[in-house]
């Protein structure tokens, strides 16, 4: 099968700084790609390349099968890669002045131009889906963060992405909250999509990653399954971060 | 001295009528130009921030040299100063008007660029992300949510715009402040008539007021 994602040599600067360095990495459909790394190593960097919200200076990257091209370059397939790459981001990003319901028909009306009647019921099925469909006339702001993030997940899923982005999803919430969000992730991974996810939920990882990749000052520095990763990780970089966020 | 002075109530009162005739022309000048001044404040506003420079840098030099002016001396460069560029006479109506779009204009930029600004950056990239192109990103999602924060500096900026108008008695428009200095002449009741006159100004900035606090009370309720 081909990749949904396939980077190669990929590597980004931000000024002076090396950020990214030679990343060579591919995701196949369906699987569940799990990121970890201190912060500041460029795990969420890297994801945020796979839908062009960073741009690279050189190496490839192909995204299902669009070329996404460097810094510079023209992106006519960019357009393209976003319909298809849902994100889902630490702080949400929920659009404030819409309601739940609307927050999640903008896309499909504005970009596949559904009609108004399919893209509510689409959204109602979708809030149920990631069990709020109680809420769906409320402001953002009304929500708990953990309905928050559940909504933003829905707004992705609205787009029947290909390839779903998230972004350190949980780190912003309160710890009570964490659970549900975790919950409407690994449904949907059970549900065979494919995913990238940079988090610091190692329990989460262990469980629905089909590949863990360590990441330490921008480069890969070891990958494999989670159970290789956790429990017998060969470099002592790798060693050392476990040994460090396991601890608690 | 001694001042024998007595408020003629009368001659405020018999002042109104000649009064109220500078109203629709103060308000003509305030809301024409206020309205032009938007349209050119959301223009250079947007273009202020825009990564070009050949974009940004004839929007910064509208704002510094309209923001940087006294307005009166632009209004009486546009009435007394352009006809003899344009080879014809400018109507004070025009003129007045021009003044206000221009001024409030530039004042009205900075208010957009601060809005817009003021957006925090996950709402551009979640729109982005889920496919969005700019142009509907920034139109659907940043602007409603900036103009919301905009309402009471554009609120301020209405204010200071309609008292900006009784400046324009110098070109002879017939606005507010006009009509009182010609009814003064007639009748030496200085003191009731612009006491009639800044009650005027009041009613309408108090007007403004709240009406402005009504919309932004329904508008942020839920930010």
């Amino acid at each position: 099968m081909t990749q949904i994602v396939k980077m190669q040599g990929l590597n980004k600067h931000f000024g002076e700084l090396h950020v990214l360095k030679e990343i060579d990495l591919s995701v196949e459909p369906g699987e569940v790609v799990v990121i970890i790394g201190a912060s500041g190593s460029g795990k969420s960097t890297l994801i945020r390349c796979v839908n062009g919200l960073e741009e690279y200076q050189s190496g490839q990257l192909l995204v299902d099968k669009e070329n996404l091209l460097p810094k510079g370059a023209s992106q006519k397939g960019l357009a393209t890669i976003r319909k298809q790459v849902g994100m889902v981001f630490q702080q949400f990003n929920l659009f404030p002045h819409l309601t739940v319901k609307k927050n999640i028909m903008l896309a499909p009306t504005k970009v596949k131009e559904v009609s108004d009647t399919d893209a509510a019921r689409l959204a109602d099925r979708l809030l149920d889906r990631v069990g709020i469909a109680t809420q769906a006339n409320k402001y953002p702001s009304q929500l708990s963060g953990g309905q928050q993030q559940r909504v933003a997940i829905a707004r992705a899923l609205a787009m029947d992405p290909r390839l779903m982005l998230f972004d350190e999803p949980t780190s912003a919430l309160d710890p009570e909250m964490i659970g549900e969000v975790l919950d409407v992730m690994r449904e949907l991974a059970k549900e065979g999509m494919t995913m990238m996810v940079v988090t610091h939920e190692m329990g989460f990882a262990r469980e629905v990653a089909d590949r863990v990749i360590y990441i330490h000052e921008g480069r890969i520095v070891e990958e494999g399954k989670p159970e290789a990763v956790f429990d017998n990780p060969q470099h002592e970089r790798t060693q050392a971060f476990l040994a460090r966020v396991l601890k608690h | 001295m001694e001042s024998t002075f007595q408020f003629d109530w009368q001659a405020a009162i018999n002042s109104i009528p000649f009064l109220l005739k500078g109203i629709p022309y103060t308000l003509l000048i305030s809301f024409g130009g206020l309205a032009i001044g938007f349209a050119l404040g959301i223009l250079f506003g947007l273009l202020s921030i825009n990564k070009r420079w050949f974009m940004r840098w004839p929007a910064t030099a509208y704002i510094e040299i309209f923001r940087g002016t006294p307005i009166l001396v632009q209004v009486l460069f546009i009435f007394y100063g352009l006809p003899d560029l344009l080879g014809g006479p400018i109507d004070p109506l025009t003129a007045g008007i021009a003044a206000i779009a221009l001024n409030s204009g530039a004042y009205i930029s900075e208010v957009v660029r601060g809005g817009v600004q003021s957006i925090d950056r996950g709402q551009t990239e979640a729109g982005l992300s889920l496919g969005l192109s700019r142009t509907q990103t920034f139109w659907s999602i940043v602007w409603p949510q900036a103009f919301r924060r905009m309402i009471p500096p554009l609120g301020n900026q209405a204010i200071v715009s309609i008292k900006d108008t009784s400046l324009f008695s110098v070109i002879g428009v017939g606005e507010l402040v006009r009509q009182g200095q010609v009814y003064i002449a007639n009748t030496f009741t200085a003191f009731e008539v612009y006491f009639v006159v800044a009650l005027m100004y009041l009613c309408i900035t108090l007007s403004l007021s709240v009406g402005l606090r009504m919309l932004e009370r329904r508008g942020v309720a839920n930010i």
